[in-house]
């Protein structure tokens, strides 16, 4: 007798919510239907990556940096550590070529690899790359040993130097353990784009793209296949899931 | 030669209490040091998100290619067939082991979260060296604690050779796998390269040797025992040829990378502009690490003294401290090749030389373990018959002629 009242209520509950959904916002999707349910695992039959038109990316300005530290809740929580100790997710980076001195201003951060080196040399598995290609930390079971940052070719990995207080629900982070750029993963899961691709759209830069590699169809892939896209440090065979134009 | 009389030191001298004492203090300073980083975070030490890995692996990496080079004596003995070794095998094994734990120890206390080592020892990534190396240090313990009991039971001294045997492969895997942790970082200029598994291998022997004669000259002479000439020339040669191999595995490495263009920045660091790394590399790994002891051991007005053989031995210790130091701060001081022909700056330290100073408290921890070590074996003597009553040259030297 309960359980039929149960159903009952539920089912009232289900139509009440699609009679309101309908009502509010006729034509709008209250919810994004291709969002991955939390207990669906990963496929590989997506590749998040990224591409970065450095052309296109302003000298001087730091939004994706700055949007990244709003986002994940780092860049001032770390009082006690040095600058060389404080954790950085994503910087700007300056190069200047030798013989021309041309110069060029790009972001830099893990750059997903598709085979990571940090997660072959890993004892424990706590640095793992998801089968959609994200390449994140485990900080349950990271147990500090930091060689995962000795064997990053991009020098993308931060180690906490200290007690952190006030962090994101999204985005743990803690003393004594190694973290680096998700690629936004808590928003990639809601089909959402990560915080700096967002920021550099936002600010009119569009130098920032972020898709599934996998997908011909998908703009970044048309936009690599257009215009090309190169890897940082091709020659360790990494494939990387950031690409960069204008290298 | 006679039947060896296997006996523990007395350790009642006011001696023997000081040098626990002393050891003591060092391996509670070490304790404190440990604790003092894990309570406040490593924000208290030198090293940074630049340079990762600073004076305690300097230390643990150490002391665990010296345990590896501690097990050379027993090795010989029961390898090789050599009897003159025999006597000194137990004392050999146990170094080796007490050695292993005192460098294990510092690297376990440097960790980011030290007390989730039980997940380290449950969950393993088999592609990952330092997973691999989890289970040869435990091997290690339990292979030679194993070859130790068969050698002292003598019920079982008839397989001791056997276990010799397991040990002496054991031992050459497990340094290969220290040596790997290097050899396998594709992503630095410094390493990424097979020649490290091969020289770790002969900076262990060389380093544990030196660090057995001490122990040995050290524990013979201050209980008042007699250890024969024939001995410790044997050895002190043994040492000579060790320390003229790791100068070739250092030339051979080197000269190799010069030839690359693709290295010609990372050589001229560590050779020439290094600053620090450079000194290191020619008055420590060179001078002092290599052709001093070198000439103290050979040339005659020295080779026969033993304070000059343990200056000798004192100063492969140095050089070999200085070597792993440029090694593993040096490789990281140099940046990343991200961007050939390209200046790199950033927020984050790219492209520049990365600073690296050790505070007091990652020195403490590092040399922690190594009194943690000594203090291992100043007991395991005492509570244990390992040492030969008497290593004079009637006793030990199978070649031995009596007088007259």
């Amino acid at each position: 007798m309960k359980q039929d009242t149960d159903m009952n209520r539920r089912r009232f509950l289900g139509q009440a919510a699609g009679v309101a959904g309908l009502t509010i916002a006729p034509g709008v999707m209250l919810y994004e239907v291709q969002a991955r349910p939390a207990e669906q695992a990963a496929t590989d039959k997506v590749r998040w990556g990224m591409l970065i038109d450095t052309t296109k990316c302003e000298s001087g300005c730091t939004d994706c940096v700055t949007a990244c530290k709003t986002e994940n809740g780092w860049g001032s929580t770390e009082s006690k550590s040095s600058p060389e100790q404080q954790a950085q997710w994503i910087r700007k980076v300056k190069l200047t070529d030798k013989q021309t001195g041309h110069v060029q201003s790009l972001p830099l951060m893990c750059q997903h690899c598709e085979t990571p080196p940090c997660v072959d040399v890993c004892p424990t598995g706590a640095s793992m790359k998801r089968a959609d290609g994200i390449v994140l930390v485990d900080k349950h079971i990271c147990i500090g040993c930091r060689y995962c940052m000795m064997a990053c070719p991009y020098k993308a990995r931060s180690f906490i130097h200290e007690p952190l207080m006030n962090q994101k629900p999204h985005a743990p982070r803690g003393i004594g353990t190694v973290e680096s750029c998700t690629m936004c993963v808590h928003r990639v899961d809601k089909d959402g784009t990560p915080a700096c691709v967002e920021s550099c759209n936002a600010k009119g830069h569009k130098a920032m793209y972020f898709g599934d590699l996998n997908n011909p169809q998908s703009e970044i892939s048309q936009h690599l296949k257009q215009y090309g896209g190169q890897q940082i440090r091709a020659d360790l065979g990494l494939n990387t899931g950031v690409r960069y134009q204008g290298l | 030669m006679k039947a060896i009389r296997y006996l523990e030191i007395e350790g009642r001298s006011f001696g023997y209490f000081a040098l626990l004492g002393i050891l003591g203090l060092i391996v509670a300073a070490g304790g404190l040091a440990a604790l003092y980083m894990e309570h406040n975070g490593h924000f208290v030490t030198g090293m940074s998100n630049q340079v990762v890995w600073g004076m305690p692996h300097v230390f643990a990496v150490f002391l665990i290619v010296a345990a590896s080079g501690a097990l050379n004596v027993a090795s010989i003995s029961s390898v090789f067939s050599k009897k003159a070794y025999k006597p000194l095998a137990p004392l050999s094994a146990f170094l080796s082991l007490c050695l292993l734990l005192g460098g294990l120890t510092v690297l376990v206390l440097d960790l980011g979260q030290p007390d989730r080592l039980v997940v380290a020892m449950t969950i393993y990534n088999f592609k990952s060296i330092f997973a691999w190396n989890m289970i040869l240090y435990n091997g290690f313990f339990a292979i030679v604690a194993v070859y130790i009991w068969f050698m002292l039971e003598k019920r079982m001294n008839k397989y001791s050779k056997y276990a010799g045997f397991a040990a002496f492969f054991w031992r050459l895997i497990l340094t290969t796998g220290t040596g790997s942790i290097f050899g396998f970082l594709v992503a630095r200029q410094a390493y990424d390269a097979a020649i490290m598994a091969p020289m770790f291998i002969i900076m262990s022997f060389a380093y544990g040797l030196a660090i057995f004669i001490l122990v040995m000259m050290a524990a013979y002479s201050w209980s008042d025992r007699e250890l024969g000439d024939a001995t410790v020339r044997r050895l002190k040669n043994l040492l000579g040829v060790f320390i003229g191999a790791v100068l070739y595995f250092a030339v051979a490495f080197h000269l190799t990378n010069l030839y690359a263009t693709e290295h010609h920045g990372v050589e001229a660091f560590i050779l020439r502009d290094g600053g620090i790394y450079t000194k290191l590399f020619w008055y420590g790994t060179m001078l002092v690490g290599g052709f001093l002891p070198l000439f103290l051991l050979y040339f005659p007005a020295t080779a026969k003294s033993r304070s000059m053989i343990s200056a000798a031995c004192v100063m492969v210790i140095l050089g070999g401290l200085a070597t792993i130091y440029v090694i593993i701060i040096g490789g990281q001081a140099y940046p990343l090749e991200m961007f050939p022909g390209k200046i790199v700056e950033s927020s984050f330290f790219d492209g520049g030389i990365k600073a690296y100073t050790p505070t007091l408290a990652e020195t403490m921890l590092g040399i922690g373990g190594f009194a943690l070590s000594l203090i291992m074996v100043a007991l395991i003597v005492k509570i244990l018959r390992i040492l030969p009553e008497d290593l004079s040259d009637a006793t030990a030297d199978p070649h031995h002629k009596a007088a007259g």
